[in-house]
């Protein structure tokens, strides 16, 4: 008993060891980077409205975290932080779940998803954040609704053009074997067709959440609230304070690399079968 | 179903398919087909690529509509054999759904067809014991072997308990080990259920080794060249392809598909 808990404790041990030496030589990458850029900025002597230095980024950073966690004061750049956020997550939830929606619907007619599809890709090519001003004039520059319809019109196209490829791309033979047991369209779609989607559907969203992030704060150059994460790095550009700009700038990574974990978490959860989850 | 051989579990009669009718690419897949096949028989389909056999075995399984002719499949038209859930179907790969444990892939048919979860669990486990693989029945498809894949496919094929069972090339992306081994282990699922069989395969040796008759075909336009009777008796094993009378039918089929090939490449 206890021989069999200290080999599994030292098989854990061992898993922690690669893993420790699998993500090593990129955490020495991201250190040396930013060593380097200390040091350049140091040596040349650098103007801190060009590139100010990591340091004062992270002292900057820092400060914003203080006033965040002392009662009765306000952080700026975390209100900021969670309304990118939320405009984003918005945005996100809205085009994603709109996507999938209609192309459920149009892949049960296979003339309408072949009517919809080119329009999709002409429209998967046109570049949304223009028309970031134009929506601010219909929900108000102050209204987070402004930046959600940019951002789920942006993800809303390569998720729907991949449902769609997804729901009919199914092998043929998986198809007949369905026809075979004489299935209902609804078993079809939802013990074939859903699954076999599923895949598209998560490289989809993969893409979309990152797409989310960079509309929300694009599209808060073009004017916003005050405690926006695009507003901020606009104003605090121009009043020549670089590190705060640059705090957001992190922020911004921050929260958009989070959210492509929350994804990964998702597809973990939904589709542990597929090829990407074998292997280790 | 009786087992005496005399009742016709399916009728070919004038039997044609015509791809593209009436266009440039028309193509007379399959001309003037009769054939009957026994209950409990085991029939093979054998010929060179586009002789319709493949087309054939699609038309008896409702998977395609013939242009002209009559088709019964116990007295019944394809279309209701298929709504009353009398095929079972296995493919050259073994088209297992990468997102079910082989278990659930077995229950899937019962799935579809409203069988209670219990009955399911059951009946998919007795399948994967019967095709040696009731170990492996909470595993990926993914980490079995191509054979082993294709047992699994056998196994949801049967686990409905279907009359006929269509079998598309099933062995032909196996090694000839595994295939030998996968014939055995065919004609003992075979003796055991009583299933008219309908075998496609390009393979000489397997169409002989298995079968009771061998129906050779050839193409442009496909159609039967000649039924050849199998007297070998059952049970086979591995000391049939030792039989002089094995190989004898071996290089009668072989004979009658290169007459067949010839007749392709006269037209060429």
């Amino acid at each position: 008993m206890s021989q069999s808990n200290a080999r599994t404790k030292k098989a854990a041990g061992a898993r922690f060891r690669a893993r420790l030496s699998y993500y090593f030589p990129t955490m020495l990458i991201a250190v040396a980077v930013i060593a380097l850029w200390e040091a350049i900025v140091l040596t040349f002597d650098i103007q801190q409205f060009l590139l100010p230095k990591p340091s004062a980024i992270f002292a900057e950073f820092m400060r914003q975290v203080e006033l965040w966690l002392a009662p009765g004061e306000r952080s700026i750049l975390f209100e900021s932080s969670g309304a990118t956020f939320w405009e984003a997550f918005g945005g996100f939830i809205i085009g994603c779940g709109g996507a999938v929606l209609v192309a459920l619907i149009t892949s049960r007619w296979t003339i309408v998803s072949e009517a919809t599809m080119p329009f999709a890709i002409a429209a998967n090519s046109v570049p949304i954040i223009a028309f970031a001003p134009i929506m601010n004039n219909w929900f108000g520059i102050t209204n987070p609704a402004s930046k959600m319809a940019i951002v789920s019109i942006i993800v809303f196209f390569p998720t729907m053009i991949n449902t769609v490829r997804g729901l009919t791309l199914v092998d043929v033979n998986e198809l007949e074997l369905m026809r075979s047991y004489a299935g209902k369209p609804s078993d079809i779609l939802l013990k074939l067709r859903i699954p076999n989607a599923l895949p598209y559907i998560f490289s989809a969203l993969r893409v979309a959440s990152a797409l989310s992030l960079i509309g929300a704060v694009v599209a808060e150059f073009f004017g916003g609230p005050r405690a926006t994460l695009g507003v901020y790095i606009t104003q605090e550009a121009s009043a020549f304070d670089f590190a705060k700009a640059w705090t957001a700038i992190m922020m911004a990574s921050i929260i958009g690399i989070g959210f492509y974990l929350l994804v990964l978490l998702a597809e973990r959860r939904f589709m542990p079968w597929h090829v990407s989850m074998r292997g280790d | 179903m009786t087992k005496d051989g005399k009742e016709i579990a399916i009728s070919a009669r004038d039997l044609n398919k015509v791809f593209n009718p009436d266009t440039d690419e028309e193509v007379i897949a399959l001309q003037d087909i009769n054939l009957d096949v026994e209950a409990g028989e085991f029939i093979s389909l054998i010929g060179p690529s586009g002789c319709g056999k493949s087309t054939l075995m699609r038309l008896i399984g409702d998977l395609l509509q013939p242009s002209s002719g009559d088709l019964t499949v116990n007295g019944m038209a394809p279309a209701a054999a298929r709504l009353a859930r009398q095929y079972g179907m296995v493919f050259q790969a073994a088209t297992l759904y990468e997102w079910r444990s082989v278990i659930r892939n077995v229950e899937l048919p019962l799935e579809v067809m409203g069988f209670p979860k219990g009955k399911r669990r059951k009946q998919a486990q007795a399948m994967l014991d019967m095709v040696e693989l009731g170990a492996f029945a909470n595993h990926q498809p993914w980490q079995l072997s191509g054979g082993m894949q294709q047992r699994v496919s056998i196994a949801r094929a049967l686990v409905f308990d279907p009359a006929v069972l269509l079998m598309d090339e099933p062995f032909g992306a196996l090694d000839e080990f595994t295939r030998e081994r996968m014939n055995l282990e065919l004609l003992k699922i075979w003796e055991r259920t009583g299933k008219t069989i309908v075998f496609v395969t390009h393979s000489i040796s397997e169409a002989v080794f298995l079968s009771n008759r061998i129906v050779v075909m050839s193409p442009r336009p496909g159609r039967i060249t000649e039924v050849v009777r199998n007297p070998l008796p059952y049970p086979r094993d591995f000391s049939t392809r030792n039989d002089p009378s094995y190989h004898d039918l071996v290089a009668k089929v072989r004979g009658l598909l290169r007459d067949a090939i010839g007749a392709m490449s006269e037209q060429a």
